[in-house]
């Protein structure tokens, strides 16, 4: 009797086990069902090049170009602010902050982390939104460049964490050996360190860049959701000084009004299919770097 | 060439500068949050229900709403994760499938929010006809909390040492036995501390639940699971962009309570991880 | 008599080969030496008669080992390590009380009574020498033990389960002196109901325990024999260079 009730148990464990494979291949299954049947009206080249985005319209106009690159500038922002900051704090926290001080920085990380991206997004909006609006002096604040600011906040923990991780598994044999052959602390940390854990903070900021790209709310607060083709020019600050929409941002704003089985409900779940692949991507490559890393040392 | 101890001085001058630019605003960030909206929380604005299109009033829906999705939430991604990472620690060896177990839940992890809410909305509210329901929101956000439960019990469990494992087996002890009597004990804390930091997760999220569960405005409370409910996230949502004329104060309230929660989740989550290390007999 | 029948025993983790063809009898109410060097494959030998390399997902094997005609490999394995316990090199206490460390066993293979539990508890750490230092406080945390006397718990542990073999994996390697005495003389009084294999690395207590010895180098069984022979005439060249220090 023991016996029977533990083979059941363990087929239940297995099953569970197996739960995760499930539900990614799920997820994908649907996001398929539901935006591949756009195709039957719009052609995928159409769709991923076309310049306008008016979906309402009669006939809709569904192309996405806008929104991928509205995506791609806040994120490019994004990664310009937080890669520098966030690998440059992940050295501090790793290799200078004496204990005490390193736990509490390490807390306040993991503090920002856990800050719901609405509420971020809120505070964006009633204090970043302003002031870039005024230093810039344009006719409004809601722009992408607001939405790198923000995003690179919210893709700072990540990078930090993730780095600080890597900085941690380089043998100290590594650190020891230069500095015992009488190089600085930060000649150690930037010819020994850095390089030994490139691997591993290469990571760190892909996961972060991936956390920017499927954020929602935030962006959706301060981009000002205008589906338009960034201009690139000098005078607005290389297409940051100006209102932009994400495809995360049209995806939540839109499908409330979309219906169910419209053409529209369909495009914004074929960009639901672009996002899903674009942080697949990501993921798998990053864990590959991870991978890497272990694997070397 | 240049004096190396000065070019470290600079150095560390700009990395300590870069930890300030992180740490600093977050602080600002609760302290202003805390001070605008500290004004506003009594508790009226708790237990009251909103009114005047949401202008005045109180917030309690929402606070009720979370409450039901997050319980939802938990009960379906704690068992469900627990056996998984069971699985990956004590059953699983280093092969091609799991590696790609592994993979998924990486994946899982860093699926966009967003995507989240169209995958609930395709599979529950459409699909399975649930509707938008507190049950489709809390499938929904209880697959998108699965890999942190996982994650984090799995570590739990990997920390428990070797050697108890042999014993237990070394006197004849099935492996579910070894299991139950003594791997699981000792990893409950690492599980209670990842199921808390899921839950402040799931509740602080709104691109899960815009599709699948949450109501504008909804005065009584949810009878059922199948009814639609209000919550926290995205009632910031709407006061801060859809209702004009909201009195500031309502808005930083509602963020405020909406912080507290989830920043407490975090922090008991915190303390009884500190408190497990600190306590462990090994 | 024959406890163990051992025949042709090949051992692989992996592709490393880590016992070669060894065969031998074990008797029943003897206690048995194992001795030799480093990665002689004694552990690995002692490891088998209860079926612990199972856990080694690389491991391999071939040839036959039977427990009193049965073979191990087809017997339940948690009925076989009922009867064939084992004592661990470093003390391991359960992060439990005294007391159900002892019970741990007796409750797993099904043990639910309070009283007879208490009595099976009582009766093993009588057996292992510990009970008159113990008695008192059965309900404190095992760790408070000092570590010779965390060996003897482990011991009365896996008396509690009533096996008819008991192996010892260089059970006092952590211990002191007086500590080691107190071991050994277990060993020495609870010959008379069970079949002991003792591995160790300290040759002189094999000589004082052992009624047989076995001296194992790199993978082989090299000699078999009664103690007094095999430390005052050992047939091998090897097992004499080995007793007398001149390698290992």
């Amino acid at each position: 009797m023991r016996k029977f009730k533990e083979f059941i148990i363990e087929k239940l464990v297995l099953i569970s086990g197996l739960a995760s494979i499930f539900f990614v291949i799920l997820i994908f299954l649907f996001l398929l069902k539901e935006g591949l049947a756009l195709f039957k009206f719009v052609n995928p080249f159409e769709f991923l090049s076309g310049k306008s985005w008016y979906p309402i319209s009669e006939p809709p106009q569904l192309g996405i170009l806008p929104l991928i690159l509205g995506s791609f500038v806040v994120t490019i922002g994004a990664a310009v602010i937080s890669i520098p900051i966030g690998v440059a704090c992940a050295l501090y926290i790793s290799e200078i902050a004496p204990g005490k001080i390193k736990e509490a920085l390490k807390g306040g990380i993991e503090l920002l982390a856990a800050i719901p991206s609405v509420v971020l997004g809120f505070i964006g909006m009633v204090t970043l939104v302003p002031w870039v609006k005024s230093v810039f002096n344009l006719p409004t604040g809601l722009t992408a460049l607001s939405g790198s600011i923000m995003l690179a906040f919210m893709a700072m923990p990540t990078i930090v964490s993730v780095a600080e991780d890597a900085l941690y598994s380089v043998p100290k044999s590594y650190k020891e050996g230069a500095l015992a052959l009488g190089a600085t602390h930060w000649q150690t940390i930037w010819r020994v360190m850095l390089p030994a854990a490139s691997s591993g903070i290469l990571a760190a900021v892909m996961l972060g860049i991936g956390r920017v790209i499927g954020e929602t709310m935030a962006v959706m607060m301060i981009t000002g959701n205008s589906a338009v083709i960034p201009k690139v020019l000098f005078s607005n600050l290389f297409g940051f000084a100006q209102p932009v929409r994400t495809m995360t941002a049209t995806i939540a704003a839109e499908m409330g009004e979309a219906v169910v089985g419209s053409e529209h409900y369909f495009a914004l779940f074929a960009i639901g299919i672009v996002l899903f692949v674009i942080s697949f991507a990501i993921n798998v490559t990053a864990d590959l770097f991870l991978h890497r890393e272990h694997k070397k040392v | 060439m240049r004096n190396p101890k000065r070019s470290e001085k600079i150095a560390f001058f700009f990395l300590f500068l870069a930890t300030l630019l992180i740490v600093v605003p977050v602080g600002l960030i609760v302290v202003i949050i805390a001070v605008k909206g500290l004004p506003a929380i009594n508790w009226q604005f708790l237990s009251d229900i909103p009114r005047q299109g949401m202008r005045a009033g109180g917030i309690f829906p929402a606070i009720v709403g979370t409450v039901y999705l997050v319980s939802g939430a938990i009960i379906f991604a704690l068992p469900i994760g627990l056996l998984a990472a069971i699985y990956l620690s004590e059953y699983a060896k280093e092969n091609f499938l799991n590696r790609i177990i592994k993979l998924s839940i990486v994946n899982l992890a860093g699926v966009p929010s967003v995507v989240y809410g169209l995958f609930g909305l395709a599979l529950f509210v459409v699909f399975f006809k649930f509707g938008a329901s507190i049950l489709s929101g809390s499938l929904t956000l209880g697959i998108m909390i699965l890999p942190i439960i996982i994650t984090t019990s799995r570590e739990a469990l990997e920390s428990v040492p070797q050697s108890f494992r042999e014993v237990s087996l070394s006197l004849g002890a099935s492996k579910w036995q070894t299991i139950r009597q003594v791997v699981l004990p000792n990893a409950i804390p690492g599980v209670i501390t990842g199921t808390i930091l899921g839950l402040g997760r799931a509740a602080g999220e709104t691109a899960p639940i815009l599709f699948t569960v949450a109501a504008f405005y909804l005065p009584q409370l949810p009878k059922s699971i199948f009814d639609q409910a209000m919550a926290l996230p995205y009632h910031l949502y709407v006061i801060s962009t859809q209702v004009p004329n909201v009195d500031e104060k309502i808005r930083y309230g509602t963020a405020l309570v909406l912080l507290v929660l989830v920043l407490f989740m975090n922090l008991v989550a915190i303390v009884i991880r500190y408190k497990f290390r600190k306590k462990k007999k090994w | 008599m024959v406890k163990f029948n051992i025949n042709n025993l090949d051992i692989w983790f992996g592709d490393l080969q880590v016992l070669k063809s060894v065969s031998m009898k074990i008797m029943r109410n003897e206690i048995l030496s194992v001795i030799g060097p480093a990665n002689s494959g004694k552990t690995t030998f002692i490891r088998m008669l209860n079926r612990m390399n199972d856990l080694q997902s690389n491991f391999k094997m071939t040839g036959s080992v039977k427990l009193e005609q049965e073979n191990i490999n087809k017997l339940d394995v948690e009925n076989l390590r009922k009867r064939v316990g084992m004592v661990f090199a470093l003390p391991l206490p359960l992060p439990l009380s005294i007391f159900d460390n002892v019970a741990y066993g007796v409750k797993m293979h099904g043990l639910k009574n309070k009283s007879a539990t208490s009595d099976v508890v009582e009766r093993s750490l009588k057996q292992a020498y510990l009970w008159d230092e113990v008695k008192d406080r059965l309900g404190e945390s095992a760790f408070k033990l000092s570590g010779g006397q965390q060996q003897r718990l482990c011991i009365a542990r896996t008396l509690a389960v009533e096996p008819e073999v008991i192996l010892f994996d260089e059970p006092c390697s952590g211990l002191d002196p007086i500590s080691t005495a107190k071991v050994e003389d277990a060993m020495l009084k609870l010959k008379v109901n069970y079949t002991i294999v003792l591995v160790t690395n300290n040759v002189k207590q094999a000589a004082r325990v052992g009624d047989r010895t076995a001296f194992f180098l790199s993978g082989e069984l090299i000699e078999l024999d009664n103690t007094d022979k095999i430390f005052t005439a050992p047939s091998d060249q090897r097992t004499d260079g080995y007793i007398r220090g001149k390698f290992g």
